[in-house]
């Protein structure tokens, strides 16, 4: 079992500067995932990280060993990848025990640890077949198997969930869950959707342009968002932002408004003000709650769009502003099209952030 | 129903016509004519009204024979011996007029081999053209394997990222664009067996150890010597057919296999290899069909001297059906060397098909 530890990791194409110093612990045992925004620079730290791209400088430690110049087979890490990286010619059987057969092991060793892989991962009934029979998520149960076979110290993941269906997505996340607490392997796993990101975690680090923006657990990020990047990133829908006025500033208490929205008093969890300045104000939608009375609210609007999911309704409100917030409710509600609505917010539930 | 057929398609008719006759004109009728003059006596040009002749064209090309003969006896029952070599019969006696031997008459040797006291002769109608086929044979089976495993290794090289290997794929893609006549001249000359190329290289490598050959003047080496050029000028297009296969291939793969620790035999063997399956069949039926069509590096090169030891079929077949204007017989060898080509590659696709 190995951590690992990035120390100021870069990389450049020439002058294309992709990760930009990067520094993460990530404990033996640990599930830690890699999210932020297409182009973020996450693959390519795993991609260093798994070997297969070259470090320009930094250091990278798995276990006690600086791997930077090692090749991928010698930093004891297994990679599941987004297109699964199947070998379309061979059985799942020959698949899975492919590193074994590099690594020439014996044909009993190579049957009990596929026999083993297949059990933990439920496809005993899939082994004598070829991929071009099997569905996506039989696709990366196969790919999982082949990482987990030779028991590697490290699993990384590239997006392995992106390729299916949302159902499937869901099954396969919970298994990938399951098999982190079956195997107790240190696991990094990249990807762009934050649900993902948000169940497995043991800790999230949010990337954005190749630098760190975050590195917490889950709901860390959640409740105490560092910048108005990862609030808007961690959550679903995502945080509303409104651009507000400081109009005065006590301490870390803060009063703003802007046209649509009443003078409220924040208190601030980081970042400097000064009245007569400009401020975002981030209310995530959960937070955001319709009064019956149309003036007793914070937020004046009209209805612009109602999705009802059953469970859950999600009002996309315009403001005299011209800006448009989304508000989610934990019920079923019927609200006309263009009719007037107010919303309101407890002060203490919504986020400050400095321009 | 088929008038509507016809009429809402006028334009296309009309516009698949040039391409529909073009291809009948010069594709489908010379192949069924070939086929159809192949069973009569046609000539190139003749004064003497065309007619069927069933199969005599193909006997008179593929007749074979064997005869055994026993060594002369002296009176006392003794081998006559000449030259420390056992006498045999004359063979002219067995085929030329033999009332009891008809089936030999007109046929000559082709090769023979001893069999305890006696002898067995293998007699051919045609020697020629028997020499052909074992040639082009010789030369498919030489050609076939070395040019697809030359040229997927140098597909295997200049598949990588380097600065400048697009210069590298131009210089092997080069011989290519020549037209092998050119090629074949060029050649010539290096085989030379007074001041060619190549002798002067091997003379100044080894020293003057080595002497001067005339390699297309020589039987031995005369083959060989085509061979070689030959997989030397094509090699670079199935590069380029291999590289295509290549870069069908996954990056992924690579990227999965690196990580679970594969060698660069390794690597090859199990991903690379599997993946080019169906290169690999097309580039060999592409070879054996190209190779027995052998002809203009003989035309140019040797006409199928010296003592016919480059003789070919398509050689043959032009041969006979220009030179001698024999137009019937140049269609025998031609349908005979379609039905081997066929056969063949169907041999190969039954090989080579997917096994599941």
């Amino acid at each position: 079992m190995a951590g690992i530890t990035l120390n100021d990791i870069r990389k450049s194409y020439g002058q294309v500067h992709v990760i930009k110093g990067v520094d993460i612990t990530v404990e033996d045992g640990e599930f830690v995932v890699f999210v932020g925004p297409s182009g973020c620079g996450k693959s390519t730290l795993l991609r260093m990280i798994a070997g297969l791209e070259d470090i320009t400088s930094g250091t990278l430690t798995i276990g006690d060993r600086t791997v930077n110049d090692l090749p991928p087979k010698d930093r004891g890490v297994a990679m599941v990848f987004q297109s699964y990286a199947i070998f379309p010619h061979m059985t799942v059987r020959e698949n899975v025990a492919f590193g074994l057969t590099i690594a020439g092991a014996s044909k009993e060793e190579k049957e009990a640890k596929v026999a083993e892989a297949a059990r933990i991962l439920q496809m005993e009934h899939l082994l004598d077949r070829r991929p071009s029979q099997l569905s996506g998520g039989q696709r990366q149960r196969v790919a999982i198997g082949r990482a987990i076979v030779r028991k590697p110290a490290v699993f990384l993941f590239d997006e392995p969930l992106s390729n299916l269906d949302a159902a499937l997505r869901m099954d396969m996340r919970m298994e990938i869950g399951k098999l982190h607490k079956t195997l107790g392997a240190t696991m990094i796993y990249v990807t762009h959707d934050q649900v993902e990101a948000m169940t497995l975690a043991d800790k999230i680090v949010v990337l954005k342009d190749g630098m760190v923006q975050q590195i917490g657990a889950p709901m860390d990020l959640y409740h105490n968002p560092a910048n108005a990047f990862v609030a808007g990133f961690i959550g679903s829908p995502s945080m509303n932002f409104l651009d507000v006025d400081v109009k005065a500033v006590n301490g870390n208490r803060i009063t703003v408004a802007n046209p649509s929205l009443d003078p409220v008093e924040i208190t601030a969890r980081h970042g400097s003000y000064t009245a007569g300045g400009k401020a975002r104000l981030g209310i995530r939608p959960q937070y955001l709650t319709p009064e019956t009375d149309r003036r007793s609210g914070q937020l004046h609007g009209k209805v612009a769009l109602t999705e009802r999911l059953g469970a859950e309704t999600v009002v996309e409100v315009t403001l005299a502003t011209g800006k448009s917030v989304i508000a989610a409710l934990t019920r079923d509600a019927v609200y006309p099209l263009g009719s007037e609505i107010s919303l309101s917010f407890n002060p203490t539930e919504v986020h400050l952030f400095s321009e | 129903m088929s008038s509507k057929f016809l009429q809402s398609n006028r334009t296309g008719w009309l516009m698949a016509g040039p391409a529909v006759i073009l291809i009948a004109g010069f594709l489908i009728m010379p192949f069924f004519f070939a086929i159809g003059l192949s069973f009569t006596n046609q000539r190139l040009i003749s004064p003497n009204p065309t007619e069927f002749v069933g199969l005599a064209n193909y006997r008179d090309l593929l007749g074979l024979a064997t005869i055994s003969l026993e060594p002369l006896r002296d009176d006392a029952g003794a081998v006559l011996m000449k030259d420390g070599e056992p006498e045999y019969p004359a063979l002219r006696s067995f085929t030329r007029n033999n009332p009891d031997y008809p089936h030999l008459d007109g046929t000559r040797e082709w090769f023979s081999f001893d069999r305890g006291e006696g002898r067995t002769y293998v007699l051919a109608r045609d020697v020629v053209f028997m020499k052909a086929i074992v040639n082009t044979f010789i030369f498919v089976l030489i050609v076939a394997p070395v040019q697809a495993g030359l040229a997927l290794g140098l597909a295997l090289l200049i598949n990588q990222r380097l600065r400048g290997i697009n210069l590298f794929r131009a210089i092997y893609f080069m011989p290519v664009v020549v037209s092998i006549v050119v090629v074949s001249l060029l050649w010539s000359f290096i085989y030379d067996g007074q001041s060619g190329l190549l002798n002067n290289l091997l003379g100044a490598v080894s020293f003057g150890m080595i002497p001067a050959l005339d390699w297309l003047g020589n039987p031995s080496t005369a083959l060989g010597a085509i061979i070689a050029m030959s997989i030397w000028q094509a090699v670079g297009f199935h590069m380029v057919i291999w590289l295509s296969g290549l870069q069908t291939i996954s990056p992924t793969l690579y990227e999965a296999g690196s990580i679970e620790g594969a060698s660069k035999w390794q690597t090859f063997r199990y991903i690379t290899w599997p993946g080019l399956r169906n290169t690999a069949v097309l580039i060999l039926i592409v070879i054996t069909m190209q190779a027995f069509g052998l002809f203009s590096q003989i035309d140019v090169m040797t006409q199928g001297g010296p003592l016919d030891s480059t003789q070919t079929i398509v050689f043959q077949a032009v041969e006979r059906g220009y030179g001698k204007q024999d137009i019937s017989g140049g269609s025998a060898i031609s349908v005979i060397l379609f039905v081997i080509v066929l056969s063949i590659s169907l041999i190969q696709r039954w090989l080579t098909r997917e096994r599941t």
